[in-house]
């Protein structure tokens, strides 16, 4: 147990190098980093110090060692367009991304599982093939599209929610929207963007997932030895699914944290991805740079955390002493 | 003698199986029975029917699969007829069950215990605690050492056979009054066969367990069985008592089967083969299902269909024993 | 002069298209021609795919108004709502936007670039999750293990993702210049380069089974080079899979253009897709001019939607047992 989780945990900063690596590059090799501090009228004289000050030419080793050691300290530097420290910039649209993908996965979570096991269960069923057909639909709905047609029912036709933005936030140590109804109220139509291709995903992975399992012996068994469906379905069935559901529900939290660069641009919701797509547009580095870095950091953690689920769930991976016992 | 009404009585069963390209029949007018305590082998080849009748008695068919005609009693009541739920209290209560492969009739994320207290507590009142004494005790009987110890693992920290033995306690958990037994050793070690077909044979008799044991090993069947019903093709070509079915086969069938087991004592020059091989459901030729490789054929056999009749000791399926008296 | 070759021509015509029409007769009798004509669903989304693609490849010529030439504007048909409405033309069908240009024509042409940039893109990524994934079974050991490693870690990133980083190292390292000029190339590159690896891992296992067959090993015998008898053998035994993939893939692809067209990082807007007319089209969703995006929209999910179930039916047909 515990070296699978050094292993583990060596793998998760192996991948941390090499994206820090990618945004060292990034900021070396790809933009000029003397160009962009001192812009392109220095002189030579100029330059050169600039450059001994930054310690481009230290060698390369070095030069990563200290960009590593600077990140891990969460220093990024200036961010160029906005001319305040990256740390500063993130750390302001950080919450506002994460209450968004957390109400978002939450909503995933909570209706696509139960719909997954429900059209796993009656395949046949008049109101699974409907969900199915549906759920094709939401797969083949681009994710600014939904909030499009969001906004335009929900805020230019109906006039209910409001369209853009955070509107009212409440300081509980970070900015929340979630602590009072009218900040929910600008929170619901971008997790609901957010969440929805993310649940018909997570309700077909589930039924599939459902339809695999029911096949299986021991499922045949439980019923051989005259369970209930109930137990049958919900003990037996449900839990042999969690595995695989997890993985991709790991996934799909990053996914969402993806998806939310879209989701903010359409609300214009002040959060890291927003930040991130401007960061592209006006190829602000150490922006894009940090925002590689913290992604990735999310990441690992979650494929972390998804791997000890795997060891709360599945009692094969739980050996102490290391191979199965024979007799 | 046999009782007035046996613990099983199946009649006519026929199990179709629609398809886009016409409805097979995998199971065709099959009629037998089995007393209570008795072990009834059932013979065949993979496909020739014998898993399926098992999983029509016992109302696990899969869909599409489903019985088309026939009547299936238990104790004089007919269950082919019965509700789902009214079914599934009869499962593991009354008929029980032991599937090929013990490495995958186990739910990997339960332990033991959770699982044959489960069971236990499905068809016995008993609380928690008496449901585990209870498990504690059929995980001894089976033969599973240190089994207070033991039952709180799970299934994969058991090795094959005695993953078997765990399979064989959760379909005696409820003390049912027959075991259908498909093919429960195939995929054992040859070395651990006989010690699991024997511990299912103790079993049984000391708990009066009828036994269906559906199997394609002719040895497992004279070991174990007290009669024999033999399936080719959907159907029963041959039912009897098991000394007089191996010992004296009369279906050309049977007597093939016969022919292939090595028998030590027996000087014999080489083993007996049947040419061909069984056809698919969808090409069963019309009249006697065995026709085409029957080296002993009659243009009867060509056109229409043998029934079971009565032949010394034995029915069996076959022009040959066309009304009494006559014989090879 | 002609060699003969055992048959006088006509017969060897005829050999021909009776080994056609003998193919033909087995496509029509086969299970997946059957699972076809028997689903309305995938007749119904093949028709629209073939729709979309008559309509896009030939627009040109079908399109009522030529959209990529701008002397044929005129701001007067500015904001024009479709035909059923108050002040709607058949001119117009569908409307016009801010700059007089017709609704309809634009999303034929817009299809076309979607089309353009979501083939290029899934053939970029067969071949080279293909490529990948042959190398990485065939060869195996520490190979193996690194470009599988890569496959994880960028699957653990969503494609969305992937792609915009792409573009936005492509956006640093070109000088500005000619990016305008080479953005198809890139968004083509970048959404190729981010969908590979389904590609790679299922051609991988079989690449895997097969080359410890014995007829791999025979052929290795007599000297012929193992790269040529995987592409001879494994190829054709993952052509099923492949293709399911890749009509998924397809679709996945368009809806990635779409989204990074409509962020303002996909194509120039002198060439607008589908994704840049619903962008341009979402400024004036406030001032009730809904056409601009909601039709180029529809015309997007129609396209994904019939793609998707093609793609589903198609895994269903090869693969019965999944049903």
């Amino acid at each position: 147990m515990l070296a699978f989780i050094v292993r583990r945990l060596f793998q998760s900063i192996l991948v941390m190098l090499a994206v820090g690596f990618i945004a060292f590059s990034l900021f070396n090799f790809v933009g000029d980093p003397v160009n962009n501090m001192v812009g392109i009228e220095a002189t030579i004289e100029e330059r050169e110090r600039m450059a001994k000050a930054l310690g481009l030419n230290d060698p390369f080793p070095i030069q990563f060692a200290r960009f590593a050691g600077n990140a891990l300290r969460g220093d990024f530097g200036q961010s160029y367009r906005l001319s305040v420290p990256v740390e500063e910039a993130i750390g302001e649209r950080l919450p506002a991304t994460l209450e968004l993908v957390f109400v978002a996965a939450v909503l995933a979570l909570a209706i696509g599982v139960p719909l997954g096991v429900y059209t796993g269960l009656h395949r046949e069923g008049a109101v699974s093939r409907l969900l199915l057909t549906t759920s094709l639909i939401g797969i083949s709905l681009p994710t600014f599209l939904i909030g499009i047609l969001l906004i335009l029912t929900f805020s230019v036709w109906l006039g209910w929610l409001p369209s853009f933005g955070r509107g009212v936030t409440v300081n509980i140590g970070w900015e929340s929207n979630l602590v009072s109804w009218e900040g929910f109220r600008s929170i619901i139509l971008p997790s609901v963007t957010l969440c929805l291709f993310q649940l018909t995903l997570l309700m077909r992975l589930v039924r599939a997932e459902m339809l695999e399992v029911l096949r299986t012996d021991y499922i045949k068994f439980a019923r051989a030895r005259g369970l209930t469906s109930r137990a049958v379905n919900f003990g037996h069935a449900l839990k042999n699914t969690l595995v695989p559901v997890i993985t991709i529900t790991g996934l799909q939290i990053g996914s969402l944290i993806a998806f939310a660069i879209i989701t903010e641009t359409v609300f214009q919701w002040p959060g890291m991805g927003l930040l991130f797509l401007q960061a592209i547009q006006f190829v602000d580095i150490p922006v894009m740079a940090a925002y590689l870095c913290l992604v990735a950091f999310i990441f690992v953690v979650i494929n972390l955390i998804v791997d000890l689920l795997y060891y709360v769930i599945d009692p094969r991976l739980r050996l102490d002493g290391g191979a199965a016992r024979a007799h | 003698m046999t009782d007035p009404v046996p613990l099983l009585q199946v009649e006519g069963l026929r199990v179709e199986f629609p398809t886009r390209r016409g409805v097979l029949v995998a199971v065709d007018g099959v009629s037998f029975h089995i007393d209570a305590g008795e072990v009834l082998g059932v013979v065949g080849e993979s496909g020739a029917g014998k898993s399926l009748t098992g999983a029509a008695v016992i109302g696990l068919l899969e869909p599409p699969g489903r019985i088309a005609s026939g009547q299936i009693r238990f104790e004089g009541q007919r269950i082919d007829n019965l509700r789902p739920e009214r079914m599934r209290r009869l499962r593991g209560r009354s008929i029980a069950m032991v599937f090929q492969d013990p490495l995958t009739s186990l739910n990997p994320l339960y332990s033991i215990a959770r699982q044959l207290t489960e069971t236990i507590r499905t068809h016995l009142d008993l609380d928690e605690a008496a449901a585990r004494k209870r498990a504690i005790e059929l995980l001894d009987e089976v033969g599973i050492p240190a089994a207070a110890r033991r039952i709180d693992e799970y299934p994969h920290q058991f090795s094959g056979g005695m993953r078997q033995r765990v399979v064989i306690a959760l379909a005696l958990a409820a003390n049912p009054k027959l075991i259908i037994a498909d093919e429960p050793t195939t995929a054992l070690d040859v070395s651990i066969q006989a010690q699991i077909i024997a511990l299912l044979k103790r079993l049984c008799a000391e708990h009066g367990t009828a036994v269906m044991l559906v199997t394609h090993d002719m040895g497992v069947i004279a070991e174990t069985a007290d009669r024999v019903a033999v399936m080719y093709a959907g159907r029963i070509v041959e039912v009897g008592d098991v000394q007089q079915v191996i010992g004296d086969a009369r279906h050309p069938y049977t007597h093939g089967l016969m022919g292939s087991i090595p028998m030590i004592g027996h000087d014999v020059e080489r083993l007996v083969q049947i040419d061909g091989a069984m056809p698919r459901l969808t090409e069963i030729p019309a009249g006697c299902a065995f026709n085409p490789r029957c080296p002993r054929a009659l243009p009867r056999c060509r056109s229409e269909r043998p029934e079971l009749v009565s032949a010394a000791g034995a029915q069996v399926a076959c022009w040959l024993f066309d009304g009494a008296g006559s014989d090879r | 002069m002609n060699i003969d070759t055992g048959h006088p021509p006509e017969t060897a015509a005829a050999g021909l298209l009776a080994r056609a029409a003998d193919r033909l007769r087995r496509f029509f009798d086969s299970d997946i021609f059957h699972s076809f004509r028997t689903s309305p669903v995938t007749i119904a989304a093949f028709v629209v795919t073939m729709v979309c693609f008559v309509a896009a490849f030939f627009a040109p010529w079908l399109a009522p108004h030529n959209t990529n030439d701008v002397a044929t504007l005129d701001l007067m048909n500015a904001f024009l709502p479709p035909v059923w409405m108050e002040g709607g033309t058949w001119d117009f069908p569908l409307g016009t936007d801010e700059q007089g240009r017709d609704v309809l024509s634009a999303i034929m042409f817009g299809m076309k670039v979607s089309l353009i940039v979501g083939f290029a893109s899934v053939l970029f990524s067969v071949v080279l999750g293909v490529g990948l994934g042959l190398v990485s079974g065939y060869v195996g050991g520490r190979l193996d293990h690194f470009i599988m490693r890569v496959a994880d870690v960028q699957l653990s990133f969503p494609a969305v993702l992937v792609a915009l980083l792409l573009f936005g190292f492509a956006k640093t390292i070109l000088p500005r210049a000619v990016q305008d000029d080479v953005a198809l190339l890139v968004l083509i590159f970048a959404i190729g380069l981010s969908n590979w690896v389904q590609f790679a891992r299922t051609v991988r296992g079989s690449t895997m089974v097969e080359k410890n067959k014995e007829y791999v090993q025979a052929a290795r015998v007599i000297g012929r080079r193992p790269l040529a008898i995987m592409f001879q053998h494994v190829l054709p035994n993952v052509m099923g899979p492949v293709l399911v993939i890749a009509t998924i893939s397809l679709a996945i692809a368009i809806l990635t253009e779409a989204t990074l067209s409509f962020l303002g990082v996909g194509v120039p807007p002198t060439q607008p897709s589908l994704g840049t007319l619903i962008r341009f089209g979402n400024n004036f969703l406030f001032s009730g001019e809904w056409w601009m995006t909601i039709f180029p929209g529809v015309a997007l999910v129609a396209l994904a939607l019939a793609v998707n179930l093609l793609g589903d039916w198609l895994r269903d047909a090869l693969n019965p047992k999944l049903r």
